[in-house]
């Protein structure tokens, strides 16, 4: 079967800035798919190419099937769009903003009443359908703002970092309706800059750097080529760590100085840790854990993802 | 068959208008009363007794209330094509949202142009009716002239919804208001015949979309000949509207599908 996206040498310019430089990705039915990146790798005038909302520059791309340049209201009417910014209508309550998103699509009344109850139920707001918009959290907001762009039973459903600015129960919530959206075939396409994020969601993800991809796979597969199993996060007192960097270097396969902390990277986390032990270095707190698509991110671009 | 685009944004700016329609009722009733009774009638006794003959052969009521009619479309007009475009691009987004489902570009302006003209037909039936109970004309004539001030209240609508799109900074708009509807709205023959302005100025009123639709509700009213030919100042209307629309399409698509 052909991937439900397409895209080869996709190029997005605005003037002289090259926000999306000549990628290529496909992603398959009932895939999630995410792009991880930094702010400014380009992935949300990727995802604005594929929503049919922002022409392309070069290259070529197909969504669904069709061309977004040319087929863009017939795209669009099979697309669910959660843009990274809610953009509901806060004088409308829940109830109007979801029949007011569903009349844009020339759904019948009945057929749209029917859903908006589903999908209230679906997005745990069913006893906020009165409610002004203007009054929800903004982790509600952002349900409301998923549940919108279900209203027309898309094939694909884009979400532009859905959980940025989210706390920490708001953002699990939300994990747990996409994930259960992905249980029911729904193809999911994610951008993010939480790794945690697109551990938990994506099947498969590209990583974007500069416009550009800079690694694709799934997290797992990710991790595995690019990371060792293992690392070692040491924390020094300020001013000490520049001082033992030459020292901690030596302790392990490879090592990464940051502003605040060291990472060594190892398969072996008890090993290293008794080495630095071994080397007479005191550090204020260590931590082991599992590599993330953090450290594969840290190695392809040689910095951190969130700063 | 499937509704045409520009009616579901229609529908979407009336579902908006029953959530928030009473915070405008009250004035769009007072003002004309407001109007009429002050300058009309208070102003209007002042004027009628040092002119026997009337202004333009008829009572400052009679001349003011199709001028006020046409005015206050105008400023309804500007009203719908400034905040709230400005709100739609920038602030709530929400042309951002609509365009994200099946509504493209000319589907959005063609609705906000629907609604703005609902809008402007609204307001100026209102002020139809307070002209009758003033006794001006009788109720089907004051409704005839409402016929010019929709066509005003459109021109207006896509000439500044035009101008907003264009606009990086809010901070235009208060100076759109200041320097050209203001402006607009008293010089443009509605309070007194533009025959009395500086014949640069007579010129400038001349080329305001405003006075024509003046005059024009105006014949309506008092049944006089209107000084430009009639269909002259209709065809002038309706080419501000088709190319003030026109105007909307570069901006907006460039702001909101870059």
């Amino acid at each position: 079967m052909a991937p439900l996206i397409h895209a080869h040498g996709l190029t997005k310019e605005f003037g002289d800035f090259v926000a999306v430089d000549g990628i290529d990705f496909a992603v398959e039915q009932g895939e999630s798919f995410g792009f991880l990146g930094p702010n400014g790798a380009g992935k949300t005038s990727t995802m604005r190419m594929i929503g049919a909302v922002s022409p392309i520059t070069s290259g070529s791309l197909s969504v669904l099937g069709l061309d977004p340049e040319h087929q863009g209201p017939q795209l669009r009417s099979k697309l669910g769009v959660v843009p990274q910014e809610d953009n509901l209508d806060e004088e409308l309550t829940v109830y109007d903003n979801l029949m007011m998103y569903g009349r844009y699509f020339d759904l019948p009344r009945t057929v749209i009443k029917e859903r908006i109850e589903e999908l209230l139920e679906f997005v745990q707001l069913t006893d906020k359908r009165k409610s002004k918009v203007d009054a929800l959290s903004g982790g509600m907001k952002r349900r409301l703002t998923i549940a919108r762009g279900l209203i027309n039973e898309p094939d694909l459903l884009l979400l532009d970092e859905p959980t940025t600015g989210l706390d920490p129960q708001a953002r699990h919530i939300l994990w747990d309706r996409l994930y259960r959206l992905k249980q029911q075939g729904v193809t999911l396409i994610i951008t993010t800059h939480y790794m945690d994020e697109a551990e938990q969601l994506c099947d498969r993800l590209v990583i974007m750097d500069k416009s550009k991809i800079v690694a694709v796979g799934s997290p797992r597969s990710l991790i595995e080529e690019y990371a060792p199993r293992e690392v070692v996060e040491f924390r020094f007192p300020p001013g000490v760590l520049e001082d033992v960097a030459d020292r901690l270097e030596g302790t392990a396969p490879r090592a990464e100085i940051l502003a605040d902390r060291a990472l060594l990277y190892t398969d072996d986390a008890e090993e290293t840790i008794s080495r630095v032990a071994a080397e007479g270095l005191e550090p204020e707190t260590v931590l082991a854990r599992r590599s993330s698509l953090e450290d594969v991110f840290l190695r392809l671009t040689g910095r951190t993802l969130v700063d | 068959m499937a509704t045409p685009l520009a009616l579901r944004v229609f529908e979407a700016e009336a579902r908006v208008y029953r959530r928030t329609w009473r915070g405008s009722v009250i004035s769009t009733f007072l003002n004309p009363i407001l109007y009429l009774a002050a300058m009309g009638i208070g102003l209007g006794s002042l004027v009628d007794a040092n002119m026997p003959e009337g202004v333009e052969g008829v009572t400052y009521l009679t001349f003011l209330a199709p001028g006020l009619l046409v005015a206050t479309a105008m400023q309804t007009g500007a009203g719908e094509g400034s905040w709230k475009v400005m709100a739609g691009m920038k602030w709530t987004k929400t042309y951002h949202a609509k365009l994200a489902a099946p509504i493209g570009i000319p589907g959005l302006v063609g609705g906000h142009m629907l609604w703005a003209g609902a809008r402007v037909l609204m307001v100026s039936v209102v002020f139809a009716f307070v002209m009758a109970a003033f006794r001006v004309a009788p109720l089907f004539q004051s409704l005839l002239a409402v016929g010019p001030a929709l066509l005003v209240g459109l021109a207006m609508a896509a000439a500044t919804t035009a101008f907003t799109a264009r606009l990086d900074d809010p901070a235009g708009l208060p100076m759109y208001f200041r320097f050209v509807v203001i402006p607009m709205f008293l010089f443009s023959g509605a309070f007194f015949p533009i025959t009395q302005l500086p014949s640069w100025l007579q010129a400038v009123a001349l080329a305001t979309p405003m006075y024509h639709g003046v005059e024009l509700s105006r014949a309506i009213v008092v049944g006089t000949e209107p000084p430009v030919a009639w269909w002259i100042s209709v065809a002038y209307l309706v080419a501000w509207i088709a190319v003030g629309t026109a105007l909307c399409m570069g901006p907006f698509r460039k702001r909101l599908k870059p």
